[in-house]
């Protein structure tokens, strides 16, 4: 396997989306390619970075803004 | 070299089974009979999801803010649109994001806003940084500093790109949902996440890299 072809499956291998072969394939590649090892790990920790990280607050304020909005939609008719 | 298993790390419940309800569902027919309150709960489940969507989209605070607010507005005016058939989160999120690129269009007095901006077109994904990174990276930083350091960097990606890493890969939809909600083929989904994860990657590096000995 050549590291085009570990990088073309490279996020079937991230969401975990390949079959018992493939996954011993591309295992087999890692072993001895530090490149695609790096790679893999690093984009694997991208995305867990952005899902266990808050980067945009919900404002202070908002969520009553938006009730108010819904219940005066609401009188209109709902 | 085994693979570890992800953390947890989804803020999305996972959808019932075939035959079972969607929690969602039922908040919905309750709307739909008339119980304002069912309404407060579900916005009180997703309004950071559609409010993180909005300023991904928007990168504004202000739009985001009209955003989420229109998005639940909308969605309230048009549950009886609703098919129970989808989720209710990813017909939410198509309100959202098509909010978010009206309002981007709004800002930019009428010019044309789509998710294909930026995109580039050459197909070279192969990374050059070879660096690896600190282990916990994120711990050389205060919550702060790592927050700005996140969102300069998803920033930076072209528009399309980041649309879909943040449907994909923050927000939790399926490859087949985000296709659906951007009116993109599958396989464009798929080459766009994979060149936002490496971009984004490659941009993280320059904060993450494994410190040489005795540089700062």
């Amino acid at each position: 396997m050549t590291c085009s072809e570990f990088l073309a499956l490279l996020d079937d291998l991230i969401d975990d989306s390949v079959s018992t072969d493939t996954r011993t394939e591309l295992e087999k590649h890692l072993k001895g390619c530090e490149h695609c090892e790096v790679t893999f790990n690093t984009t694997r920790k991208t995305i867990e970075i952005y899902r266990s990280h808050e980067i945009y607050e919900l404002p202070a304020g908002l969520r009553e803004r938006l009730h108010s909005a819904i219940m005066a939609r609401c009188k209109k008719g709902c | 070299m085994e693979f570890p298993q992800p953390k947890a790390m989804a803020t999305i419940q996972p959808i019932a089974g075939e035959n079972e309800q969607h929690p969602d569902v039922a908040l919905v027919e309750r709307v739909r009979n008339g119980d304002v309150s069912a309404y407060d709960t579900l916005v009180r489940k997703y309004e950071r999801q559609v409010f993180r969507i909005a300023q991904h989209i928007t990168q504004n605070r202000e739009d985001a803010e009209d955003v989420m607010q229109d998005a639940f507005l909308k969605a309230y005016e048009k549950l009886d649109q609703f098919q129970g058939n989808s989720k209710f989160y990813t017909w939410l999120v198509r309100i959202a994001v098509n909010e978010s690129l009206m309002r981007l269009r709004k800002r930019r007095t009428g010019k044309m806003v789509s998710i294909d901006e930026d995109v580039e077109t050459d197909e070279g994904n192969v990374p050059r940084d070879l660096a690896d990174w600190a282990p916990d990276p994120e711990q050389n930083y205060t919550q702060a500093e790592l927050a700005e350091i996140l969102r300069k960097t998803i920033q930076g990606l072209p528009q399309g790109f980041r649309i879909v890493f943040v449907l994909r890969d923050v927000e939790g939809l399926s490859t087949e949902e985000t296709a659906e909600t951007l009116g993109l083929s599958v396989p464009a989904v798929k080459s766009r996440l994979l060149r936002a994860r490496l971009q984004l990657r490659e941009r993280l590096s320059r904060y993450f890299r494994r410190k040489k000995g005795g540089e700062k």
